[in-house]
């Protein structure tokens, strides 16, 4: 298997400008100047690339949503890396960052933009200084800028940091956040691609670091290889899986797509910490559903496709891994946390619900849990999901019950079934006297 | 003022927009810098550049985490207690890291040099416990590695919060 994305395992200092031209570098670039913008935009959809930021839309045909005859045009990066338990986009940055600005410039000519901005979260403060330079050097060896590599194409790449706000991953919220405003989502139609919906209301691509940095690979060697890597048509190519949780060998593992859990997990990171059994899994962060970790979960392949059938979503691949000795509505109790700390407002339905969420778990984590709970909970996932600007809201729920449906006991252990006392009521006051009437006899006893 | 002290920076920042607005956020970022906070002085300021309301600044101010809407002390600690990190101590060691320090939770030193509060994921899942130091991070902490980073800190003679950008 080609290591793709994470080239340093291959070649050392590959982040370094000399050393990535030495190995290749911009030569995917430099096909795709020599072909048409339509002809790049083709190659990507045979590839079948897929998102790698969480939804899997596919690539290319993202792409050809852009209207060729609008003047103005933009490539934004989504660095915004913030779901829980993913912190693969932080290691491409640093150690390979010269094949994202590329694929954000094949990006960028096939759609014929004129400026790429990498929104970066604001906490990779020290790598966006960094990425900084190394577009200076890509600008100074003519391959990124003003008449890249003299064919007439222009396109510079600059970066924007954010500041803490996990929402500023949601696309149409990072466009509102990098043009100065709240990041909160926007109604959708009009969606990136189209005018009046995109940076600064300009047709805009959106993409995930992974998924750019897929890219030249992909113009050099071709649809075809790409597909060929897994041969798998619906979800093809590697994928960064990010590794963490009660694991010995927590990390990034670029594996091709359809591994198992089972092989993830054991063959790559060394198995469960402390001899433990395993118990419980997050494939995506903390948006879809936890899963019981059965033999029929482990033996589930990686894919886009796969993951649905045993009940979750592949998303961003950040797999958690929870052993024997975890309680499931503790870890559902944070991951709530997560969202309402994170939920930015604008939706009451989201504003109110992950509020209600964290209070109902506070309690019942503090050992006030009430049987009436699983339809308090039920009511408000309901009333939640399906309804707000973007996926917030249909993800906050999930942690809690999934936890419900899929780990019943660790809820019920939380769950108090015994009433409590109750206190000896007062007497009930007398009504008072209607006019011209005798007064009502005195309710309850002295 | 930041409009004079980092003339040649804002320039340079809105260089990179069509829309004076986009400055906003690397703005608010400059006047922390130079006034330790967002300031409601520094609030106004940014405001005058990028041709908005004060309180339009103000909200963005208070949307993000990383502005401090108050003053707070010359090494800010950020630890990241999210579930990957917590499944890998960092409750515990955020809790002991408050006791060391003798801090609420958000709360500074009397000394006034460190403020600690817990954040959400950090993308280090896999060097867990860590935080956040001035926004550079420190990673695979126990608390007698922690201990050295706070000697350290402590005999630091100049704190920015975060790095001036190079021109």
């Amino acid at each position: 298997m080609p290591n793709i994305i994470y080239r340093e395992k291959d070649v050392p200092n590959i982040h370094q400008f000399d050393v990535y031209t030495q190995n290749g570098g911009y030569d995917g670039l430099k096909k795709a100047l020599g072909m048409t913008p339509v002809e790049v935009i083709n190659e990507v959809k045979a590839s079948n690339l897929r998102g790698r930021g969480g939804a899997g839309f596919p690539t290319g045909t993202k792409w050809s949503f852009i209207p060729q005859s609008e003047p103005v045009k933009y490539v934004v990066v989504n660095a915004d890396e913030s779901e829980t338990g993913t912190f693969k986009d932080r290691q491409i940055l640093e150690n390979n960052p010269h094949q994202l600005i590329e694929g954000a410039l094949i990006c960028a000519y096939a759609i014929q933009a004129k400026a790429v901005y990498i929104y970066l979260r604001g906490e990779f403060w020290d790598l966006a200084h960094t990425l900084d330079q190394h577009i200076e050097d890509a600008v100074k060896g003519n391959l990124c800028g003003d008449n890249i590599n003299g064919s007439g194409f222009s396109c510079m790449v600059y970066t924007h940091l954010g500041a803490g706000a996990y929402i500023c991953g949601e696309e149409s919220a990072l466009l509102e956040s990098l043009e100065g405003k709240l990041g909160q989502p926007r109604v959708r139609p009009p969606f990136p691609a189209q005018k009046g919906g995109g940076l600064y209301g300009e047709p805009t691509v959106v993409n995930n670091v992974e998924t750019l940095t897929n890219v030249p690979w992909i113009l050099v060697n071709g649809a075809t290889a790409y597909k060929a890597i897994n041969g798998n048509e619906q979800s093809p190519g590697t994928k960064i899986f990010c590794l963490s949780g009660h694991v010995n060998k927590p990390g990034n593992y670029e594996l091709p797509m359809g591994v198992t859990f089972r092989e993830l997990i054991y063959e790559h990171g060394g198995g469960i910490t402390n001899g433990k059994k395993i118990k419980a899994i997050l494939p995506s962060g903390g948006s879809g559903p936890i899963l019981n970790a059965t033999d029929e979960v482990l033996d589930c392949k990686l894919t886009y496709e796969d993951v649905v059938k045993v009940g979750s979503i592949l998303g961003s691949a950040s797999v958690i891994v929870m052993d024997e000795d975890t309680d499931i509505t503790w870890v559902a109790a944070k991951i709530t946390k997560f969202f309402k700390h994170e939920s930015c407002g604008k939706c009451t339905q989201c504003r109110e619900g992950t509020y209600w969420l964290d209070k109902v778990l506070d309690r019942i984590m503090k050992g006030e849990g009430k049987p009436t709970d699983i339809d308090l909970i039920m009511n408000i996932a309901k009333n939640m999901q399906g309804v707000t600007l973007c996926a917030l809201g249909d993800f906050a729920a999930n942690p809690i019950i999934w936890t419900i449906k899929n780990f019943p006991d660790d809820f019920k252990a939380h769950i108090v079934t015994k009433a409590p006392e109750v206190a000896a009521k007062p007497a009930a006051k007398p009504a008072p006297a209607p006019r011209g009437k005798a007064a009502a006899p005195a309710q309850g006893g002295d | 003022m930041i409009a004079e002290k980092y003339a040649d920076r804002i320039s340079k920042t809105f260089a990179k927009y069509p829309d004076k607005r986009s400055a906003v956020m690397p703005l608010l970022y400059m006047v922390q810098q130079e006034y330790g906070w967002v300031t409601p002085e520094g609030l106004v300021e940014v405001a005058e550049l990028t041709d908005l309301d004060p309180t339009q600044v103000k909200s963005i101010a208070g949307f993000y985490t990383m502005y401090s809407e108050k003053p707070k002390g010359k090494y800010w600690l950020q630890v990241c207690t999210d579930l990957a990190c917590a499944l890998r101590g960092a409750d515990e060691f955020h809790k002991q890291l408050k006791t060391h320090l003798q801090v609420e939770e958000g709360g500074t030193t009397d000394d006034g040099l460190f403020t600690v509060e817990h954040v959400m994921c950090l993308a280090a899942c896999d060097k867990a416990p860590m935080l956040q130091c001035n926004f550079h991070f420190h990673e695979n902490l126990d608390m007698e590695k922690m201990k050295v980073l706070l000697e350290q800190w402590r005999n630091e003679v100049n704190a920015a919060v975060g790095k001036p950008v190079e021109s």
